[in-house]
């Protein structure tokens, strides 16, 4: 664990990989909901770090973080969200051949997994989710797409995701989804909050 | 329809409704969002008996004009303009009575770049996330004013303060100095990197925004050119994209990213960095290495002058 002082007020904790990230921020939100945590305005989870933002004593806390016991992310602690997606993204093709196998298998390939959201960001109630299993990473388009339909399912690097609104992408789309992601008068308003767990399950095309 | 409203008559080259934001909700990907220059912001509501926290429109170089459908207390801060009142000269900076009907306008910034438009009652549209700030990033929040947006009044809050007129107003920045401490991922440049961030041969490029204060000047080279997994990032975060030119992030941020940023920008001069218009000279001020502590810094001595009233 690295300790990094990011201004005055915030710390940014590096960790060795994404799990050790994930278990880390589980902790603080455990610390936080205990009312053992110091005041803190924001816990931002990252691919391999978890940023503490608005700290009043950002130096006592840096002290203390390294002498944590952080326990392993348990694999069962939440119940899973199951999205239904129907596998018809312009992408599928060109993935499932770079995966080296038929868009049928590339579907089984991508529900058998169990995806965990690692972290938000590039957009409100944008997950980035971990899962895949790693000899499935895929580049991100050479050029990015102007405008991605709300609801894509895409993929890259080691993560999918889903387009919680119509916006600019570069990612690979491979499927849609009807489940609504962002809802802004709903608590949370994001249907995929850092820590969750997701699956995937296949519709029939339109 | 309630009378409580205000539509816009001319709404300037882009004027936002902005309140102080929503933080705490970063690690769903939401920016914070909010005044540029909050200072400015509270000072307009306090000076028309609104909590700090009310919304008001920002705007930004050229101004705007309202007309309320009911007589309203209103004050215009931040970047200093012209005020009228249907064509009539009006206090800039201090409470104004527009009756129902009449034309408030805010003339073009005669310096600095966004002016505030206050409003006994505030700005009442929708709350999103618990704030009614546009957010041009993520699009949450009102979209920007175009004209005949009609915009719902709060009711009046409390009574007028009883001097408003000794008000300060910080003076825009002829020069910006930014107090920055290095890191999180100053290693990540070569040696170099902090003097020529120190040196001042920074300017403001006319692609700023509200997302980030975009600099033109000299590129920060890379020690480490491996590419860096996403982050969280902080309000202030000095970040160096590819091309190596540095950009402090301001209120509609994103939440996490993937360039290296350097150092990070005092808070406090946050609200001066929102004020400074293309070609404004920056210099960055260090506040020691990270580990060294932050000591006084001499930028303290050189921040910009208040003037008292205007």
């Amino acid at each position: 664990m690295k300790v990094l002082p990011v201004g005055d007020r915030a710390l940014l904790v590096e960790l060795a990989d994404a799990p050790e990230a994930q278990a880390l921020h589980a902790e603080l939100l455990r610390r936080r909901a205990a009312g053992s945590l110091p005041p803190v305005r924001e816990i931002v989870p990252a691919a391999r770090t978890v940023l503490l933002d608005g700290l009043d004593a950002p130096a006592a806390l840096a002290r203390q973080l390294p002498q944590w016991t952080v326990p392993p992310l348990p694999p069962r602690a939440r119940d899973v969200i199951e999205i239904p997606v129907r596998y018809d993204g312009p992408d599928l093709a060109e993935v499932a051949a770079h995966w080296r196998t038929s868009e049928e298998e590339a579907v089984r390939i991508h529900t058998a997994a169990e995806y965990r959201v690692a972290f938000c960001g590039f957009a409100p109630g944008f997950g980035y989710l971990t899962g895949l299993p790693e000899q499935f990473a895929v580049e991100r388009r050479a050029t990015p797409r102007t405008s991605v339909p709300q609801g894509s399912l895409a993929l890259a690097g080691p993560y999918t995701g889903l387009y919680p609104r119509s916006s600019p992408g570069g990612w690979q789309l491979i499927g849609t989804t009807d489940t609504v992601l962002w809802d802004a008068a709903r608590e949370p308003a994001a249907l995929l909050t850092p820590g969750a767990r997701v699956r995937f399950t296949a519709e029939r095309r339109r | 329809m309630t009378d409580r409203a205000l539509a816009v008559v001319r709404a300037g080259a882009l004027t936002t409704v902005q309140d102080l934001g929503r933080p705490g909700h970063a690690h769903l990907g939401v920016p914070r969002s909010g005044a540029l220059d909050p200072s400015a912001a509270r000072l307009v509501n306090r000076l028309v008996g609104n909590a700090d926290g009310t919304a008001v429109l920002e705007t930004t170089l050229s101004g705007c004009a309202v007309r309320p459908r009911c007589a309203v207390t209103a004050v215009v801060g931040g970047a200093p303009c012209a005020v009228t009142v249907d064509g009539r000269p009006a206090a800039w900076g201090a409470p104004v009575h527009v009756p129902a009907g009449s034309v408030l306008e805010a003339g073009p910034a005669v310096s600095g770049l966004r002016s505030y438009l206050g409003f006994a009652g505030g700005i009442a549209v929708d709350a999103v996330l618990g704030s009614r700030s546009a957010d041009l990033l993520s699009g949450l929040g009102p979209p920007p004013l175009t004209e005949g947006t009609v915009l719902p009044l709060g009711r009046p809050q409390g009574p007028l303060p009883a001097q408003p007129a000794a008000a300060p107003w910080p003076r825009p920045p002829a020069e910006l100095v930014l107090r920055i401490r290095f890191g999180p991922r100053d290693d990540w440049f070569t040696p170099e990197a902090p003097a020529t961030l120190a040196s001042g041969a920074y300017r403001v490029s006319s692609a700023s925004n509200r997302i980030g204060l975009r600099l033109e000047g000299p590129p920060l080279r890379r020690a480490v050119t491996a590419e860096l997994p996403s982050e969280g990032m902080v309000l202030g975060a000095v970040q160096v994209p590819p091309d190596g030119r540095p950009a402090v992030f301001l209120a509609d941020h994103p939440t996490t990213g993937g360039y290296p940023v350097v150092a990070v920008v005092d808070e406090r001069d946050l609200p001066a960095a929102a004020q400074a218009l293309p070609g404004t000279p920056v210099r960055f001020a260090p506040a020691g290495r990270p580990g060294q502590g932050s000591g006084p810094t001499t930028a303290a001595k050189c921040r910009n002058p208040r003037r008292p009233g205007w």
